[in-house]
């Protein structure tokens, strides 16, 4: 496959609830709003989305309850058929499949982990991370060994055999995240997996995530509610309201430029300072003197530094070489708020 | 009211429910009165035999069409022999000698030591103790063979039952119009007389125990349909999803994910298959199936009442047997063992079972009282039960008591109410039910009560089915007079609600025939023994929905008016009954479910309603009369049970309590 081939694409994706979607879809006038839709008896769960997820990118889709994030990435999985549009996956239509094709999809290349964990209550811990082997008919020793495995990986071992009533919430969901690498898939989809936890736990599983995700590099898409959340895991962030994404950007772009003014209130009370980067303010024409600070450094760590200094450019390298500097001003700004 | 602030935004010129109904009572009280006057004409009062239409005659040809014309006889035969085949197997195993495949029958010890340890495995010891005990009971007590036989035709019933059940409820819950097709099938049956099940088994299913298997599977089959649509329906979407995402077709999601997944409903399924079966399988007595029933059937006839009263604890232990270890087995959820116990600990229940099992056997074979009870040898106490019990009757204070309420009640309340409703005119009687489901329910339910009615009328059995109502309309009112009171007394207390919820649990599960054992005892072959059985049946239900009504009022709302100030009958009669009324509603409906069912079984004690007539068509081929008789039933509980199961939806819904 093609570097340049994104792995899931989404075009003009519609996603309406109602008693006769494509009909609806299909006459309606442009420019209806998410109300205009409602008064007229439907529900937009997705409004005209377009996106491209690239290989080993993380993008976090992030909205209130409602806003459609869950919609979205079951369109991508097709759990939900869109009314209108196309998604590709690794350039493949996944509304032209059929059912087999489909199945063939999800056993060899997806995997997905869910809000309250969705677990098959009369199986063990090692019975529900082989099920979606068992499914693919795998013979039972090498599915076994590959259970064992990931079981590892999670940090379960020695609880194979419990059931998942037996397990506490963070144990049931590490047990939803090892069914869900059980094959080995190249997507992952997350559906808000540490919501149901308590904010240790979060935390604690939050960190668990990053060091699998270092570990396996695969294609992500991580919904979440949480704004904290979603600035600590990702790459890219997409925003919903309303079925529609109001921005898809980098964290530093979002909470530097949001789009819009839904965007806007939802980043005014984070600490930008800890957000934002040093390669993201860094100009590549300018130049500074001294000692070069590192790309991924954000201000917040920098801040010390940035108060005592005199200099009024600084420069910025990555990976050892520098690519450009960024005016020590811009970054006081953002770590005291600016004047204006 | 809700109709009436229903009604508000209408035009002034329509007329509410309410006033319909008024004027509908009102037409039919004139009518009456033009009765009492003598100014009715005949055939006003009654419909003239001339215009009743010979629906029997023509069920019977319809019938005879299907089953010598279109060969369902000779289909049914066929399944018969296999049947047969299934029966005399499980009869071999339980009780019987040299037949197929003759290796039984199991000796009694060890069939109670493997009760006893399904007893242990699902529910500890004082399931083992009920398991074991059971069974121990009834080999001493003389009645092995027969409760064997009663047991054969239970094993094999409950599990087609339970099969066929699993099937229509996936297909229900699948296809739409399957559930479509079932939804009113399945309110017809489950409210037609058993006696309406029974003789077409016999037609077509042969006298004995093929026919009261059909029987008996047929009439446990719907609930467990219903539990399987729901247990599925309540699969949570993120376990179906999990399954799609793990790749499953469609058969692997229902074999892995959504049957295990509706585990709990299912078994809740069963524990009701094997509670109706019992019960019914008891009442095939009536088309000649030997086993428990029949011998309490023979007892309760030559009033030999020690005797009834041994086999009547019998079949209620049974019955709470089967109810206990099947609801133990709904909750019982798998647990895990450490890693590296051994074999034989994983499998120790079932090696035990095994070991005691042929253990048993073996010894039997020595011993031969631990393979049988022999004649002589039981314990039971029958004559001297029987002393007991007519020396308890004779005490002059229970024969005053018996006798008071028999007199004063038929005389004073019983006969003038039948009197009363018997003279009441036909059309008279039909706009009275009609009223009475316009202002409880609505139009739609009016409709079907005025229908539903008519038909009666034009069966032909209006006076016995207004007898039938009439039995009905007082045990319910008795019961409701008796029942109310203790179930609001007990939802008092949280221990006391337990308790009676407990013992009424209990009471649910016997098999209802049992129940016309102390009817019988206490006021002999009479109209007040009929009344009294179905009156101890219908409490029941009655009081378990009003502990449960009132226990389950939000506690915020007592709290609130607890903090009003108000007293404990101002919070009973402002806040706690008002909103309890729509669970106790339920309660009232399923109490008359109840009666109706129960009042067609006393036809045994001697009736003169639909009943009686039901009993009678056993005997022959009478087809198309048994189920007009049936239909007539069905249609009257029917009428009860879409008025006030509606009238119960709205208020909940007024309330916000659904």
């Amino acid at each position: 496959m093609s570097a340049d081939i994104p792995v899931i694409s989404c075009k003009n994706a519609w996603k309406i609830f109602g008693p006769d979607p494509e009909g609806f879809l299909k006459g309606m006038p442009a420019g209806m709003s998410f109300d205009d839709i409602r008064a007229a008896g439907y529900i937009a769960g997705v409004k005209d989305v377009s996106i491209d997820i690239h290989k080993g990118e993380m993008l976090v889709i992030m909205g209130l309850s409602g806003s459609g994030k869950s919609t979205l990435v079951r369109c991508f999985s097709r759990l939900h058929d869109i009314t209108g549009g196309s998604i590709s996956v690794e350039g493949q239509d996944i509304m032209s499949l059929s059912e087999k094709e489909l199945i063939e999809l999800r056993r060899s290349k997806m995997g997905m982990v869910f809000q309250s964990f969705g677990l098959l209550p009369h199986r063990t811990v090692l019975e529900n991370v082989a099920f979606p082997l068992e499914m693919r008919g795998q013979d039972k020793h090498a599915r076994r060994e590959r259970a064992l495995e990931v079981v590892k990986l999670v940090g379960l071992e020695g609880r194979e055999d419990y059931f998942p009533r037996e397990l506490s919430g963070g144990q049931q969901q590490r047990v939803g995240i090892a069914r869900s690498l059980a094959i080995e898939p190249d997507i992952w989809f997350l559906d808000e997996p540490f919501s149901a936890l308590d904010p240790l736990i979060r935390k604690e599983m939050q960190d668990e995530f990053l060091r699998l995700q270092q570990l396996l590099n695969k294609t992500i898409v991580f919904i979440t509610h949480d704004f904290d959340e979603a600035l600590r895991l990702a790459d890219r962030i997409a925003i919903m309201k309303d079925g529609a994404v109001e921005q898809c950007d980098t964290p530093d772009q979002i909470v530097l430029h949001p789009a819009t003014e839904y965007v806007r209130k939802f980043t005014e009370d984070i600490n930008k300072a800890r957000v934002v980067h040093a390669g993201v303010l860094a100009q590549p024409d300018a130049t500074g003197e001294g000692e070069p600070q590192d790309a991924s450094a954000t201000v917040h760590d920098m801040a010390r530094m940035l108060v005592n200094d005199t200099r009024d450019m600084i420069p910025v390298q990555r990976n050892g070489a520098v690519i450009g500097a960024m005016p020590r001003k811009d970054a006081l700004d953002i770590l005291l708020g600016s004047e204006a | 009211m809700s109709v009436e602030t229903a009604t508000l935004p209408k035009s002034p010129r329509a007329y509410s429910n309410i006033q319909i109904a008024v004027a509908f009572v009102a037409a039919a009280f004139g009518l009456t009165i033009l009765q009492y006057i003598g100014l009715l004409p005949a055939w006003l009062h009654r419909l003239p035999e001339t215009i009743i239409p010979n629906f029997a005659g023509w069920l019977d040809a319809l019938f005879n069409f299907v089953k010598d014309d279109l060969g369902l006889l000779a289909f049914t035969r066929f399944l018969t022999e296999g049947l047969e085949w299934l029966l005399d197997f499980s009869a071999n195993i339980f009780f019987g000698k040299r037949r197929f495949p003759n290796v039984g029958p199991i000796p009694w010890t060890a069939m109670a030591a493997v009760a006893a340890v399904i007893g242990y495995y699902l529910g500890g010891w004082r399931l083992a103790l009920l398991g074991g005990g059971t069974m121990v009971w009834t080999a001493l007590i003389g009645q092995w063979k027969i409760a064997m036989q009663t047991m054969s035709v239970l094993a094999i019933a409950a599990p087609l039952a339970f099969a066929i059940g699993l099937s229509l409820g996936i297909a229900a819950w699948k296809y739409d119009w399957v559930d479509r097709a079932i939804k009113p099938i399945l309110s017809i049956l489950q409210t037609l007389p058993f006696f309406t099940y029974l003789l077409p088994a016999v037609i077509f299913f042969k006298v004995g125990p093929t026919a009261g298997a059909v029987a008996t599977t047929i009439y446990a089959i719907p609930p467990m349909i219903l539990m399987t649509t729901l247990g599925l329906k309540k699969v949570s979407p993120e376990v179906v999803e999990a399954g799609k995402m793990s790749g499953c077709t469609k058969a692997q999601m229902l074999r892995h994910v959504y049957i295990p997944s509706a585990r709990t409903e299912i078994l809740v399924g069963v524990n009701q298959v094997i509670m109706l079966c019992l019960a019914m399988v008891v009442l095939t007595a009536f088309i000649g199936m030997p086993g428990l029933g029949a011998k309490l059937l023979a007892m309760m006839g030559s009033f030999k009442l020690g005797r009834s009263f041994e086999i009547g604890v019998t079949i209620v232990l049974l019955a709470v047997m089967l109810d206990r270890m099947s609801k133990a087995w709904v909750i019982k959820q798998p647990e895990h063992f450490e890693r590296g116990t051994p074999w034989w600990k994983r499998h120790s229940m079932l090696l035990l079972g095994i070991g005691l099992f042929s253990g048993f056997t073996l010894l039997s074979l020595v011993v031969p009282f631990l393979a049988e009870v022999g004649r002589g040898q039981d314990l039971s106490q029958g004559k001297e039960l029987d002393n007991l019990i007519k020396g308890f009757l004779d005490i002059e204070l229970v024969k005053a008591t018996t006798g008071f309420l028999r007199a004063f009640l038929n005389v004073q309340v019983l006969i003038p109410f039948r009197n009363f409703m018997l003279s009441i005119p036909t059309p008279a009687f039909i706009l009275l039910v009609t009223a009475f489901a316009l202002a409880l329910a609505g139009k739609r339910e009016a409709v079907f009560a005025l229908i539903f009615f008519s038909l009666v009328a034009l069966s032909g059995w209006w006076d016995r089915a207004i007898i039938t109502l009439y039995s009905v309309i007082s045990a319910v009112s008795l019961a409701a007079l008796i029942g109310l009171p203790i179930g609001i007394l007990a939802a008092r207390s949280e221990k006391w609600s337990q308790r009676a919820l407990l013992v009424c649990d209990t009471a649910q599960t016997f098999p209802s025939f049992v129940y016309l054992i102390p009817a019988i005892m206490l006021f002999g072959i009479t109209d007040i023994a009929v009344i009294f059985s179905i009156l101890i049946f219908a409490m029941v239900p009655l009081t378990r929905y009003t502990i449960e009504g009132l226990r389950t009022v939000p506690e915020e709302m007592t709290e609130a008016a607890d903090m009003a100030g108000s007293t404990r009958m101002q919070k009973l009669w402002n806040v706690q009954l008002p909103l309890a009324l729509p669970t106790m509603a339920v309660g009232f409906n399923q109490a008359i479910m109840f009666a109706f069912f129960m009042v067609i079984i006393a036809a045994f004690i001697g009736t003169q309603d639909l009943g009686q007539e039901l009993q009678r068509t056993l005997a022959g081929t009478d087809l198309g009369k048994n189920f007009v008789l049936g239909i007539c039933v069905s249609l009257m509980a029917l009428t009860f049970d879409l008025t006030i199961m509606k009238w119960a939806a709205d208020k909940k819904r007024m309330l916000g309590l659904a």
